[in-house]
């Protein structure tokens, strides 16, 4: 059977359902059960921090790889990936809130701002939220252009999720080292463009004086 | 998605996980490898990617009962066997918790040797029987204070650190306590590690005083039984009023000496770590507010469990004199 251009994208978006949001149910099935070892709640949090990272990155490859696999449809699984980002993002953000600080807002806020590491998380958190909800399309369509120069926010953010994991770490930046050098060789494909992004804002700051 | 479901995952919460259990779910850990990439990355030095299909299991390392003293029961909820043995913060076996248990299982503690030697009259070494024979064994229920902000109650075996400290005799130079981890990269893979981490092998150091304090203890067994490596087998320090780190592990070495020994984590990051390392929740870490814990008993992911931090872990009476006229947020 041959499959269509339509039919393949719903295919790859199930799959990626599956993936994207299977783990996440199964972890918190587990933890449910009190299945995640000695302290779930510290495992909640790493698996869902770290799952929004490799999420991102994972958002980050499909660019560079689509015209090289010859995939069409894969250009338009990016938003729903993205999404996926932020989902488990929240989950993390929650899950520190809720299970860790146990609803202690006043404690909540003074990490925020008394811990560099939890700010510069919160963050990269707030990037996610404003990249999510100008996601759907009506919102895409009214912002016009402004929308793409938005959405390169993604650039400076992946690396920012990066500094918050090396930052939370007692000890050892091999990890956040490996997800890095990641990042920087998926960002080169887009090196043109993010230099060109600096030059007009250059370009634009000049004018304006 | 399979979800199996046995009858024995319905656990309630005053069941203790037992170990088929934690089996289960690090092979559920190790399938999820969601999307490959820790798999590739530091952590796991012994696991290789097909461990999954080859479900080797390794023989638990060999605990045995001791005789002691009990103590007094408390109302502290203390924090059931399973965890205890189960959540390890031993960077020679590995910086996730689970690691120690998972990498220490081999770790030969039989013949073992500490030697309690420095600024001594009687220096003296004692070998593996001796480590139970020597001294009478009692146990101590104390609260373990990490400076991660968590916490567990722990029924302890072993003697007091003084009992061991006045057997050499310590001569009027003697002002500092020197402790030493084992030193083994054949059986401690973490000692390998060449990037950015502890330098090893593992110290810790205490003021004489401090050491001489009661509540100073050597411990060589928990839970009525011998100490299972990941917990610092065969014998490991515990000061309850300091944070866990200044508990030091598999300790070969008791040097007392003249001038403040370096300890590990203040060499390693000497901003957020300091000598004394005393319960404090006054002064924060860079990374966590030491003004709150969650104590881990026997709850699970929605137990309420986070408790105020007292002062010297809420030992100050018995050890606050030791520090009078000190700024302890100087000291920290």
């Amino acid at each position: 059977m041959k499959l269509t251009s339509k039919n393949k994208t719903v295919l790859l978006k199930t799959i990626l359902h599956c993936i994207l949001f299977g783990p996440a149910a199964w972890f918190f099935y587990l933890a449910v059960l009190n299945q995640l070892g000695a302290d779930p709640v510290q495992a909640i949090i790493h698996f869902t921090g770290l799952s929004a990272l490799k999420v991102l990155i994972l958002g980050l490859i499909v660019s560079p790889l689509a015209p090289k696999v010859k995939m069409i449809p894969l250009m338009q699984v990016r938003r729903l990936i993205g999404l996926y980002a932020f989902f488990y993002a929240c989950l993390h953000l929650l899950s520190f809130f809720i299970f860790d600080l146990q609803l202690d807002w006043s404690l909540f806020i003074s990490e925020i701002i008394k811990r560099p590491y939890i700010t510069v998380g919160m963050i990269a958190w707030l990037a996610l939220l404003v990249l999510s909800v100008t996601s759907p399309m009506f919102v895409r369509r009214r912002l016009g252009k402004r929308w793409q120069s938005l959405h390169n926010l993604i650039y400076i953010t992946v690396p920012v999720v990066i500094l918050h994991f090396y930052w939370s770490l007692k000890s050892g930046w091999v990890e956040p080292l490996v997800y890095l050098i990641i990042t920087l060789l998926l960002l080169r494909y887009r090196s043109q463009k993010i230099s060109r992004l600096f030059s007009r804002k250059i370009k634009t700051t000049l004018l304006k004086n | 998605m399979l979800i199996k479901n046995k009858q024995n995952n319905l656990l309630t919460e005053a069941d203790v996980t037992d170990e088929v259990i934690y089996r289960q779910r690090r092979d559920v850990i190790k399938t999820m490898g969601f999307m490959g990439g820790t798999a590739l990355m530091s952590h796991s030095v012994q696991a290789n990617p097909f461990s999954f299909f080859s479900k080797e299991e390794k023989p638990l390392f060999k605990t045995r009962k001791l005789d002691y003293k009990a103590a007094i029961l408390d109302e502290q909820k203390r924090t059931p066997e399973a965890k205890v043995i189960s959540h390890n913060n031993f960077y020679e076996f590995g910086t996730k918790k689970s690691d120690p248990s998972e990498n220490a299982q081999h770790f030969q503690v039989n013949p073992w040797q500490l030697k309690v030697h420095g600024e001594v009259n009687k220096p003296f070494i004692l070998d593996y029987d001796d480590l139970y024979k020597q001294f009478f064994l009692e146990e101590r229920i104390y609260r373990l204070r990490c400076v991660e902000a968590w916490s567990m109650v722990i029924p302890w075996l072993g003697f007091s650190l003084a009992k061991l400290i006045r057997k050499s005799d310590p001569t009027s130079d003697a002002k500092y306590v020197a402790f030493e981890t084992l030193h083994d990269k054949e059986q401690m893979p973490g000692q390998r590690s060449r990037f950015g981490g502890i330098h090893y092998p593992y110290v810790e150091g205490l003021r004489l005083d401090e050491a001489m304090n009661p509540l100073s203890f050597l411990a060589v067994g928990l839970y009525g039984k011998t100490l299972p490596p990941q917990n610092g087998a065969p014998i490991r320090l515990v000061t309850p009023w300091k944070y866990g780190f200044k508990s030091i592990k598999s300790i070969v070495s008791i040097k007392l000496v003249k001038h403040q020994p370096p300890t590990s984590w203040n060499r390693l990051a000497p901003q957020e770590y300091g000598f004394y390392a005393n319960v404090n929740p006054n002064v924060a870490h860079p990374r966590w507010s030491q003004a709150s814990e969650r104590r881990i008993t026997s709850g699970g992911l929605f137990d309420r469990n986070r408790i105020a931090t007292l002062p010297f872990n809420g030992y100050g009476k018995e050890v606050s004199h030791l520090y009078k006229g000190m700024d302890l947020e100087k000291y920290f």
